[in-house]
């Protein structure tokens, strides 16, 4: 491990300051990729900038929305009753990452800012259509993930919250690597209150990606046998000694199925 | 039977101390003017050294010194050493290549040692490590033990084929001869996976010097403590026994991998004295763990069994390629032979059996025992036969087994065992009852509405463990005895210590010894002490490994106290004015036949050593006693396992839906942790059938497995709850009529999960670990026949 400069501003303006001056420097919230990357000299920033700091936790429900702040920890969005409500997937979800211990540290914004292709809450953010305030701007879910472990953030942008549409049903299925169990497949399945339908999968891909084929498909007829037939080209997908981009493929249909049959 | 005896589910003694955090590993202990250790690691499969510079290095802040193969060969510290010598079948030697204790010119797996670098901190140790400049010249390198033979990569010059040895065991001719005259032969190939060793505590050691004493100390994670100074000394060289101590304090879970004597352990021993006495402390992170542990398994096996026409029997061949990985490990050559070959009768009486085994060089990791050690490959290649003939002849794999069981004993098998007693007919019973057999096709169907594949499988195993007598063991080539040694201290208020040259490193023997000891002299269990895993204490011992602390450590122990009880009697006959032979001695209380004069062992102990009422020309002060103990034979636990999986089609996932383990362990001294013994060995096996893979990249040799992140080590919801059952034929050749445990459910469970995979797909062979994927793939071509 490399010495590094360690800040713990107290609020966004002093968060972006302190990355602008700094060489090379990374924010962290629950430090859940950071500390063991940077313990194991995989990465070796110059500055830490921590945003425990800023206290931007918290989660706040309308009728139409779920606006979770980019500081609020995997644990509190799986047990907050509201969301519990509207959005059962989004609990579901969050309850399945990774162990106790990394619910308890690990945030939203951390999460999203990674963009590790095998997340969770970018296929929710993606699956939902959910719009993520910066410090900066406003961006759609499907501006924001750019690709492996990039996102549309500028090096001094900060997450601040996810903004959730509330739709009428939504659903997620996980087939996890058996090693990490991270999401070696992880499809979002949502029916938005317009009706329209989004499908998101994480896991397979280098970043998290739609499925139009599906998404039509399910737009017709919200169950599991209209998915029958409809298949994801394993071109693009990821391979790797736990599963190759053909079992990725097979799996993404699977999933996407028994997300659509445990919606709500 | 007292509460604590024999017998008795007594609760461990050693767990308050574990599980409050207060136990003490070598991790724990920290030597005034400490340094720390480094290993610099080769980054490469197989590389020529061109040269190591550590100028730059050696004058980085808080170093103390970096050391080299050079340095090594300067001092002319001993190689490690492989301690069974192993002849081919043409008679010549094993071809054991160099092994130093820092690599010699040559690197020959990723992890190997290259350079040890000593600082004042870790990660000023780190650093220096990082600054020391290696030329590599890369070679080519081969990581499969199915191509070995012929791989470009030559990994030892004393084997230009990679080829260590090639054993054979059993009549060749008379074998040929049955499969000639077989109405079936039954053919299979089988991988046995290459496993990583995973111990909840890393290794670690201390080495320390004393100029003023000439002495050396190591703390070390040793399963054997005794062996690793004898090693130390007698081979690298290093101190005579009698200036070195080594002391394997508390030691978290050893599965094998502690048992061997490693390079880190020896460096840190030997460097310390190079840096003018400061002790050096070095504790594995969890990487070099996956690196650099000795592996287990590794075999490429092809076996053929043949029959007669009423499904007997009546011959098996088995040709297999073990990898030993870079170097020979200290026991690596007998694991795929004598602890292998010597177990392909299982429990069936076979008439003529061949076993060839070419032992093979690989750039890996080096391979030696691990959980079972060639008993579980031996019985995966059994088990996996037995079943798949029994489906060839369409006869219920349970009944093609009880057809041929061994039924009478003592029975002699064409591979050198003789084993001494069983019941194999009364574990199937008893596993057919409990794991509900008859219900099965019912479960099946149920399964099947739920669009599941579900399949049974049975693992009728035998071990050969306690390995001895000694001069038996000697005469195949091993190069130690394999006795074992107790003494027993009878303090004057009558408590007792017992020092025993077993080594508890999560067995549990603090417990089970104690309760021995409380059965047998009627004392509190809590006025026993195990004492262990110094050799300052315990003058020798051999150590915990093969399950043979129970039937070997324990009778060694039990031999002792007969002398205890022998001599007490003496001093109690003394003080009771009676003949030593009237004295009768129960539930720890003296008495003389036909009167009402007695005594309590604690009085008696007083009386041994206040020596005021007996003669001391005639019966000597004290009562402590000492007994080596070797047995006459092996001891042959031997059990039934079934088990049920349902594998779900759309994705390929295994469940182990029920598994059914019925053991014969003979007499058990406690069921609980006997009960935990057979858990963990099961969930081992269950590791290794569908979850365990070590897998290097034949392209760069690099370990792709190198953390839990690739590497998938069972979990609690990879198994269900089992269900245990026990048949008991006691061993005749321990008084206490023992065999081990230990081992037996990572000998049994790969088969019958493995059985019960192919089973439930209809297919002849998946390969392990069984993953989604690989099971999945295994069902493409099913799907398309089907559409």
């Amino acid at each position: 491990m490399e010495n590094f400069a360690y800040h713990r501003p107290a609020s966004v303006a002093d968060a972006v300051a302190a990355m602008k001056k700094a060489k090379d420097g990374k924010f962290m919230s629950g430090g859940m990729t950071l500390l063991p990357t940077v313990k194991q000299g995989l990465a070796a920033p110059s500055d830490v900038i921590d945003l425990t700091g800023l206290k931007n936790s918290g989660i706040s429900v309308s009728g139409s929305s779920v606006t979770v702040k980019a500081g609020t920890t995997h644990v509190d969005v799986a047990t907050d009753k509201g969301i519990r409500q509207v959005v059962p997937a989004l609990s579901a979800l969050a309850l399945s990452i990774g162990d106790p211990a990394v619910r308890n540290r690990g945030t939203i914004g951390g999460s999203i800012s990674n963009n590790d292709p095998a997340a969770d809450y970018p296929a929710a953010c993606l699956g939902l259509g959910a719009t993520i305030h910066t410090s900066d701007r406003k961006l759609a879910a499907g501006e924001f993930f750019t690709g492996m472990f990039t996102t549309a953030l500028k090096p001094a942008e900060v997450v601040t919250a996810v903004e959730f549409p509330v739709p009428a049903k939504a659903g997620y299925a996980k087939f996890p690597n058996p090693a990490s169990r991270y999401a070696m497949v992880g499809v979002f399945v949502a029916k938005l209150k317009d009706g329209s339908v989004r499908v998101a999968v994480t896991g397979a891909g280098p970043a998290v990606f739609r499925v139009p084929a599906m998404e039509a498909a399910l737009a017709r007829d919200f169950s599991a046998k209209a998915l029958a037939g409809v298949t994801v080209d394993a071109k693009t997908l990821n391979t790797d000694m736990h599963a190759s981009a053909t079992y990725r493929a097979h799996l993404i249909g699977v999933m996407a199925k028994r997300a659509v049959e445990v919606a709500k | 039977m007292s509460e604590t005896g024999i017998g008795q589910r007594v609760k461990r003694k050693e767990d308050h101390r574990f599980i409050t955090g207060k136990g003490r590993y070598t991790d724990d202990i920290n030597l005034p003017g400490q340094t720390y250790g480094y290993f610099l690691r080769s980054p490469h499969a197989h590389a020529t050294i061109k040269s190591i510079d550590t100028s730059a290095a050696k004058k980085m802040p808080g170093v103390a010194g970096i050391f080299t193969g050079e340095d090594i060969a300067n001092d002319k510290l001993g190689g490690l050493i492989c301690g069974w010598m192993i002849h081919s079948k043409d008679g010549s030697p094993m071809k054991a290549g160099p092994h130093p204790v820092l690599a010699q010119g040559k690197v020959r797996y990723v992890g190997d040692h290259v350079a040890f670098v000593v600082a004042a901190t870790k990660e000023q140790a780190k650093a220096a490590a990082a600054a020391v400049d290696v030329s590599y010249a890369v070679l080519p390198h081969n990581v499969d033990a199915a191509m070995a033979m012929t791989a470009k990569a030559q990994v030892h010059d004393v084997a230009p084929d990679n080829r260590v040895f090639n054993w054979s065991l059993g009549d060749q001719a008379a074998t040929d001869a049955a499969f000639k005259a077989a109405a079936h032969v039954t053919k299979i190939d089988l991988v046995n996976n290459r496993l990583i060793p995973n111990a909840m505590e890393p290794r670690a050691a201390i080495g320390s010097y004393d100029s003023g004493s000439d002495h050396f100390t190591l703390y070390t994670t040793s399963q054997n403590p005794h062996v690793a100074r004898l090693v130390i000394s007698a081979f690298h060289g290093l101190a005579p026994e009698h200036k070195l101590r080594v002391i394997a304090p508390d030691v978290g879970g050893g599965f094998g991998s502690k048992i061997f004597i490693y390079a880190e352990e020896v460096a840190c021993v030997w460097a310390s004295k190079k840096i003018g006495g400061r002790p050096i402390k070095w504790t594995a992170e969890r990487s070099e763990s996956f690196l650099a542990d000795a592996h287990g398994r590794d075999h490429v096996t092809h076996a053929e069994l043949a029959t007669d026409a009423t499904g007997k029997i009546t011959g098996l061949r088995v040709n297999t390629k073990a990898a030993m990985g870079g170097y020979l490990s200290t026991f690596a050559s007998c694991v795929p032979t004598y602890l292998y070959g010597t177990l392909m009768s299982g429990q069936y009486a076979i008439p003529n059996i061949y076993v060839e085994v070419d032992a093979v060089y690989t750039n890996t990791a080096p391979v030696d025992a691990y959980r079972g050690a060639g008993r579980p490959e031996a019985t995966y290649v059994v088990e996996r036969i037995v079943e798949t003939a029994a489906r060839e002849l369409k006869m219920d794999p349970g009944e093609f087994r009880r057809k041929n069981f061994i039924k009478s004993f003592p029975h002699q098998t064409p591979v050198i065992m003789c084993y001494d007693a069983g019941d194999y007919a009364a574990a199937l019973d008893k596993a057919l009852q409990i794991a509900d057999y008859k219900g099965f096709p019912g479960r099946k169907a149920e399964s099947a509405k739920r669009g599941k594949l579900r399949g049974v499988g049975f693992s009728a195993y035998i071990e050969a463990c306690g390995i001895a007598p000694s001069a038996a063991v000697g005469s195949l080539g091993a190069g130690v005895g394999l006795w074992e040694s107790a003494e027993v201290r009878v303090n004057p208020v009558g408590t007792v210590e017992v020092l025993t040259g077993s080594h508890s490193h999560g067995q549990g023997h603090e417990t089970t010894f104690a309760q021995l000891v409380s059965d047998r002299l009627g004392i509190d269990i809590d006025n026993v002490a195990i004492v262990h895993g110094d050799t300052d204490k315990v003058q020798f011992g051999m150590g915990t490994y093969g399950s043979r602390s129970g039937a070997v450590g324990m009778t060694a122990i039990s031999k002792a106290l007969d002398k205890i009880e022998a001599k007490a009697k003496r001093v109690a006959a003394a003080v009771m004015e009676a003949s030593t032979n009237d004295v009768e001695f129960k539930n720890g209380t003296f008495t003389v036949k036909g009167t009402d004069k007695k005594m309590a062992f604690g009085e008696v102990a007083l009386a041994a050593y206040v020596a005021h009422k007996f003669n001391s020309a005639e019966i000597e002060p004290g009562l402590k006693e000492s007994a080596f103990h070797d047995p006459s034979n092996f001891v042959f636990p031997a059990g039934v396992h079934i088990c049920e999986v349902e594998i779900d089609a759309d994705t390929g996932v295994t469940e182990v839906a029920s598994y059914t383990a019925v053991d014969d362990f003979g007499n058990i001294i406690n069921p609980m942790i006997v009960e935990g013994q057979v858990h963990g060995g099961i969930v081992q096996g269950i590791g290794q059938a569908l979850t365990e893979g070590c897998v290097y990249d034949k392209e760069s040799g690099q370990l792709l497995t190198g953390s839990y992140m690739d590497y998938c080590m069972p979990r609690a919801d990879n198994v269900p709850s089992f269900k245990l059952g026990f048949i008991c034929t006691p061993c005749p050749s321990n008084p206490l009529g023992m065999k081990g445990c230990g081992e037996a459910g990572a000998i049994a469970s790969p088969a019958a999960v493995m059985n019960a995979v192919t089973d439930a797909l209809g297919v002849r062979d998946v390969p392990m670990p069984a993953t989604p994927q690989v099971v999945w793939q295994v069902m493409q071509p099913m799907k398309k026949a089907a559409e």
